[in-house]
């Protein structure tokens, strides 16, 4: 397993990123880090941090294939998270 | 211990939508001012809110704000206090016009006006039919009114602290307020913020319960910390439960789709609805609702391996129809119930919605308890908004929409009120106490060195699960004390809560468990007080209250029509009157009420 210094992002950041405005995004990213935050890469973890830059309604739309990402190179984390 | 301190002139705990209303009126005072958010601004709460706010402006129909005071102050059961209730009302219409010039993209009609569309017990005339009165965003109302708001700040030089987590509310020996402590998350370094004013707008609880409409945020951060500095808190045994959450998971199913023709059924498939309100069956008012659907669990109707909930069926209704007119719904079903409405019905459950009390204030904003003799005597420096304060509007239950209004009207007044103020202080702050931070090191220092404690998680589930068993839409005697026994003991776990991690930057665990410290003083003081009310009003209804034509539904104004005010030293009850004046036009006199 990889140490704590090895995060581009450290973990706690990044599940306080997490805890947003709304509900249904708290629910799936509680899912979505209980199954995956483990497996992630570091690559993967800045992704993930980057994804979770939009703002709630955007991102909900995005993780709910309402809405497509603009930036593709997401692509797979937003697949990940629609997975999840 | 010392620590570093940050001076300003105003401290804002909270940048939802009250806390960065108020930041706008201190910025633009000139003043220094500073917004703590546990989270970036355009991410509190206020962003979920979808059905508009409320204002008579009248754009589609005549309209007047003495209807919406009326509608208020019946909807609120008669338990709100009526200067406040006409102040809001009449301070709409400004409010909504101002935040439209923030740039807020409201819906507009083809004349340019404001669009407005009706909502539940918003009426003309006095109560004669509805009315057109919410103003929205399409269905991103929250949303784009904290994104209008944050921009207006930015501008202003509002200073945000953003992800740092306010811990205590700081006051000196007279009890005036010159600051908080608070934790950057970065660092897990402590911080004392020295003010002349301070204001909490924490928004609400909703976490206390299992099912809960609310993101997890909302633990009830700023009634904690006034709580325990000593601050009573009033009617907190008023909270709205929504029928329609998906059950286990709390996310909001809107009214809209019964109203499109779905059914609540139970274990046996039988419309139950029909028993409870032979007219409105499945469209009969929220706690009408709700309680014929905790019946029919209660007396082993319930659905599922543990018959705890209940299903919302549309699998009757044409899937063009559902595509097209609540497209969400199959979204949800999907993702949190794992269930495709179109064929399967969804198990949904009465869910925690909106917490009514809070930190008692006046419409001023000014936050006000007893003394001398006085039942709202301002606290000095001291002031609150929102969901966390309780002015109070919305009495004993709040229509939809008129939240929204509220985080406006008092944060803009409650802005007001501390500019005035700290332009009224001397130019030198007021003196810090002797070890500002000690208490809260205190906490910080008990949970880095609690051995052989308990898990803050699993603390949490019990205080939630108690809570919606015991506290829930249904409410008596037996049950309530039962209860108020169980939160007794749990407030001993939350005192002796352990976290194996230690660790300083963004330490998640040690947030959880700060946060659970806020929780349990709100869930105490809600089933205290639920305990000791013996009347039903609103939201808090006593299935052991007497209901006969004296008492209709179990409300008793001979007794009851007062607002509880619950202290945390003690468990201790204390009542002070409703304000039955309002400002300018007569008093709103008691009904029974009835739609
Ligand atoms: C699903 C849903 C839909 C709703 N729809 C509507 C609607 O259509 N119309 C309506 O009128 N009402 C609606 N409501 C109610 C309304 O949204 C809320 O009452 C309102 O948004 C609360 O706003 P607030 O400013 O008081 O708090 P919030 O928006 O909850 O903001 C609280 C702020 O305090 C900060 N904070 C909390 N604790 C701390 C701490 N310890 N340190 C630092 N910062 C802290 C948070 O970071 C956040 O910035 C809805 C509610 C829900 C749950």
């Amino acid at each position: 397993m990889d140490s704590a210094n090895d995060y581009q992002v450290s973990p706690g950041r990044l599940l306080w990123h997490c805890r947003r405005g709304l509900l249904e995004l708290d629910l799936i990213l509680q899912r979505f880090i209980e199954h995956h935050l483990e497996s992630l890469t570091t690559e993967q973890r800045a992704e993930l941090f980057e994804l979770l830059h939009y703002d709630d309604i955007t991102l909900l739309a995005i993780v709910s294939g309402r809405e497509q990402c603009e930036e593709t190179r997401l692509k797979g984390m937003v697949d990940l998270l629609r997975a999840a | 211990m010392s620590v570093p301190i940050r001076k300003f002139d105003a401290v804002i705990v909270g940048a939802g939508g009250a806390g960065l209303r108020a930041a706008i009126q201190l910025s633009e005072a000139g003043l220094r001012t500073a917004v703590l958010s546990k989270v970036f601004p355009t991410r509190s709460h206020t962003v979920a809110a979808q059905g508009g706010v409320a204002a008579s402006l009248g754009n589609s129909e005549e309209d007047h704000w003495h209807w919406h005071m009326y509608d208020t102050v019946k909807g609120s059961d008669w338990l709100g206090d009526q200067d406040a209730i006409e102040f809001m009302c009449r301070k709409a219409n400004e409010v909504v016009v101002e935040l439209e010039h923030y740039g807020m993209p409201f819906d507009r009609l083809d004349n340019g006006k404001i669009y407005q569309r009706p909502f539940g017990g918003h009426m003309s005339n006095f109560g004669e039919k509805p009315v057109r009165r919410s103003c929205a965003a399409a269905d991103r109302t929250g949303h784009a009114m904290l994104h209008a708001m944050y921009q207006r700040n930015v501008k202003a030089n509002t200073q945000f602290f953003i992800e740092w987590m306010a811990l205590d509310l700081i006051r000196d020996d007279a009890g005036d307020v010159v600051g908080v402590t608070a934790m950057e998350m970065e660092s897990g370094e402590v911080y004392v913020f020295h003010a002349k004013a301070v204001l909490f707008a924490t928004g609400g609880a909703g976490r206390i319960y299992y099912s809960s409409t609310n993101a997890f945020i909302n633990t009830g951060d700023g009634v904690g910390m006034a709580a325990r500095a000593g601050i009573p808190l009033e009617d907190m045994e008023f909270w709205q439960f929504h029928p329609t959450g998906v059950a286990g998971a709390g996310v909001l199913i809107t009214e809209g789709v019964r109203g499109e023709g779905g059914i609540l059924r139970n274990a046996d498939g039988e419309r139950f609805m029909e028993r409870y309100a032979p007219n409105a069956k499945d469209l009969a008012s929220r706690d009408v609702v709700s309680r014929a659907m905790v019946t029919e669990i209660n007396e082993g109707r319930g659905c599922g391996p543990n018959k705890d909930h209940v299903m919302l069926d549309i699998t009757h209704l044409d899937p063009a129809t559902i595509m097209k007119r609540l497209p969400g719904i199959r979204e949800i079903g999907i993702q949190f119930a794992g269930v495709d409405a179109i064929k399967e019905p969804l198990p949904v459950v009465p869910t925690c919605h909106y917490q009514m009390g809070g930190i008692p204030t006046n419409y001023h904003g000014e936050v006000v308890m007893p003394k001398n003799g006085n039942p709202s005597e301002p606290v000095p420096g001291f002031y609150a908004a929102g969901e966390c304060a309780c002015a109070s509007v919305h009495g004993a239950n709040r229509l939809g929409t008129n939240s929204l209004l509220d985080l406006l009207v008092f944060g803009k007044s409650s802005g007001e009120s501390m500019v005035e103020y700290i332009k009224a202080q001397p130019a030198a702050h007021k003196p810090l106490p002797a070890n500002a931070a000690d208490y809260s090191l205190s906490r910080l220092n008990r949970l880095d060195t609690q051995t052989g404690g308990t898990a803050v998680g699993a603390t949490r589930l019990a205080m939630q699960r108690t809570m919606q068993a015991h506290c829930g839409v249904f409410r008596f005697k037996n049950m309530l004390d039962e209860g108020v026994s169980k939160i007794t003991e749990i407030e001993q776990q939350v005192a002796s809560t352990e976290i194996k991690d230690k660790s300083k930057v963004f330490n998640t665990a040690r947030l959880e468990a700060l946060e659970l410290d806020n929780l349990i003083e709100v869930a105490k003081a809600t089933i205290v007080s639920a305990n000791a009310r013996t009347e039903s009003r609103g939201a808090h209804v006593r299935d052991d209250a007497i209901d006969s034509p004296e008492f209709p539904d179990g409300r008793d104004d001979a007794n009851w029509l007062k607002h509880t005010l619950w202290y945390r030293e003690g468990n201790k009850l204390d009542y002070k009157p409703v304000n039955m004046t309002p400002l300018t036009v007569d008093t709103i006199a008691l009904k029974k009420r009835a739609y």
